[in-house]
């Protein structure tokens, strides 16, 4: 057992460029869920329309920067695609369109039909030179302490990853703390008393889907780039749900607590995952027991079973006090 | 500063659709079904301004649907409206209360999760920072700090002062339809719609919110409300008007009312002088 590895592990996920990643996205989804009460099941749709438009613009010999954008402007276009027909009826309605308007994007950008230029079921790759090269750390060097260390690659990633959930974090703050803000709350607390008070419930709502589908659509570039490849299967559904555990453990509609709740996520994710492992090969009745596939498994139980332990004990998330929690005195 | 509502000189038949001597409110020909059931069929109704205008009438007279067609929460079928000579047909909840129309509700909808002041912000009319380009340029504090103080005595005439931090969701019953009533009047509207303001309060709460009623009109606003409690109609309303299966069966002021029979009939029963409290 080597619990320094263990423990590296779940360091490493936090500061890495995955927990960077996951958070740049829970941030946009705190936006809809925590703030606006909007029930996006199809998040994950929005990070794979940003990470394909720049992907596909590099792939067709765009530039990176051109790429970002169009990334970008994909998402706030699927935001408003979406948003309109749906955001007018009841709450349900847009929450299964959601999840199947993610689901249809992912199998159509798998589809053989337009593999020509998504790649289909390989996806693309390659297309992140242009932000490797920018990279001032040497890209074989190593940084940080053993057993936390990174490469100078990796160390580039999560210099940009950071600092975009860092400026997302404090844009985000801006709105919220703002009149705007305000009004998104009171969309979540009551519809129709924010519309008989004056205030265009629609608007707000897609404003809100747009606004957190760009920061999703930044955060799949994020993993595009991190990773040099994308593929669809990449964007399944329970991408959404995970980040729903994440944006709720860390509290929902609080500032920080979508970065709290990614970290925290992502720690015990994978310090788990290494758990798991080492207790299935140096463990005798472990190994016995489990066979490596399933002793991968344990670290959803687990994911499970802190969720539930949270629901029960702090139903609020652990950035929000528990007055704002259980606002509803009757 | 009371302008005389409607003076009791003022010759107006007591008649259903009667034409009044300054409509801030002027309904045609509204209709609205549901499946069979013709839940609205007003042919002319008009609601003078700067008056407490009672509407009356049994439980699924159509009074909760007359509301939400004329704030924009409902469609009819057909008809047209106007209030102060603009039509507001089709036009949607929150530019109807934009155009100073704001309503209550039956069920009182407080924001339970913001605080009491910032329930009354979230309405404030001119409000720079409540768009998006306002709040990411900035720039609004100025007007906020004005709505502050705007609400603040708005909260403190209704005596919620202490309660301005607390989040809504902790105030009782009663206060939460102060607050309501609070709330609206920060959209500064010209026309208050009060549904059904005294449902579930206790006696005591329903006198201090009848004061705050006459105070609206007293302050030049016009109010309309929905009420049961025949006690409450008779001893603040200028003007009744009776509804029944969607139709405008009476209108009068509230002694001419209660001695018509068709009311009496519609409203109190048939089996009038039984008693049935």
């Amino acid at each position: 057992m080597d619990w320094m590895q263990i423990l590296a592990a779940g360091v490493l996920a936090i500061i890495g460029p995955i927990t960077a990643g996951y958070a740049l996205s829970a941030i946009g989804l705190n936006l809809q869920f925590g703030y606006a009460g909007l029930l996006n099941f199809g998040h994950v749709a929005f990070m794979l329309v940003g990470a394909y438009g720049m992907a596909m613009t590099v792939e067709f010999g765009g530039p990176l920067w051109l790429g970002i954008i169009v990334g970008l402007a994909a998402a706030v276009l699927l935001g408003l695609l979406v948003g309109i027909p749906t955001l007018r009826l009841r709450a349900d309605y847009f929450a299964i369109t959601s999840i199947a308007v993610a689901e249809v994007l992912r199998l159509v950008v798998r589809s053989s039909a337009a593999g020509d230029v998504t790649g289909g079921v390989f996806g693309l790759q390659g297309f992140g030179g242009a932000f490797h090269a920018l990279n001032p750390f040497p890209a074989t060097e190593l940084y940080g302490i053993a057993p936390f260390v990174v490469t100078g690659r990796t160390m580039w990633v999560i210099v940009v990853g950071w600092a975009l959930v860092i400026l997302a974090t404090l844009f985000i703050a801006r709105l919220i703390n703002s009149p705007w803000g305000r009004v998104l709350r009171a969309i979540r607390e009551d519809e129709d008393a924010t519309r008989s008070l004056g205030r265009n419930v629609f608007a707000y709502k897609l404003q809100s889907l747009m606004i957190g589908g760009a920061l999703a659509g930044l955060a799949g570039m994020v993993f595009a780039l991190n990773q040099q490849s994308i593929h669809p299967d990449a964007f399944m559904p329970q991408i959404t749900f995970m980040l729903f555990v994440m944006v709720i453990l860390g509290g929902a509609g609080s500032i920080w607590g979508p970065v709290i709740g990614t970290a925290l996520f992502n720690f015990l994710f994978y310090s788990t995952d290494r758990l798991m492992a080492q207790l299935q090969a140096n463990v005798d009745w472990v190994g016995d027991v489990l066979s490596p596939a399933e002793a991968a498994l344990i670290k959803f139980i687990l994911v499970g079973i802190a969720l539930m332990l949270l629901m029960v004990f702090r139903p609020q998330g652990l950035l929000r006090s528990r007055d704002e929690g259980r606002t509803d005195a009757s | 500063m009371r302008v005389e509502p409607m003076p009791p000189e003022l010759a107006i038949a007591h008649e259903p659709g009667v034409a009044k001597p300054d409509p801030v409110l002027k309904i045609g020909g509204m209709r609205r079904a549901f499946g069979g059931l013709r839940a609205v069929d007003i042919d002319h109704l008009e609601i003078q301004r700067n008056t407490i205008t009672s509407i009356i009438g049994p439980n699924g007279a159509g009074k909760t649907t007359l509301f939400n067609l004329l704030t924009g929460f409902e469609t009819p079928d057909q008809g047209n409206y106007s209030l102060d000579g603009d039509l507001l047909v089709g036009v949607p909840a929150h530019q109807v209360a934009q155009r100073g129309m704001v309503r209550t509700f039956q069920l009182t909808k407080v924001l339970p999760g913001l605080s009491v002041l910032e329930n009354m912000l979230v309405a404030a009319r001119v409000q720079p920072g409540a768009s998006f380009r306002g709040a990411i340029l900035g720039g609004w504090r100025g007007a906020e700090r004005e709505n502050e103080k705007q609400a603040r005595e708005i909260l403190e005439r209704f005596g919620l002062t202490a309660m301005t931090d607390e989040f809504a969701g902790r105030l009782s019953g009663g206060q939460r339809k102060l607050l309501e009533m609070a709330r609206a009047l920060m959209v500064r509207p010209t026309v208050v719609m009060l549904d059904e303001p005294t449902a579930g309060v206790n006696p005591k709460l329903v006198q201090s919110l009848l004061e705050h009623v006459k105070g609206l009109r007293d302050s030049g606003m016009t109010v309309l409300f929905v009420e049961h409690d025949m006690d409450v109609v008779q001893s603040i309303s200028d003007w009744v008007v009776v509804v029944a299966e969607g139709h405008v069966i009476a209108e009068g002021p509230p002694a001419v009312i209660a001695r018509n029979p068709a009311v009496i009939e519609a409203y109190l029963g048939k089996h009038r002088g039984e008693d049935v409290a």
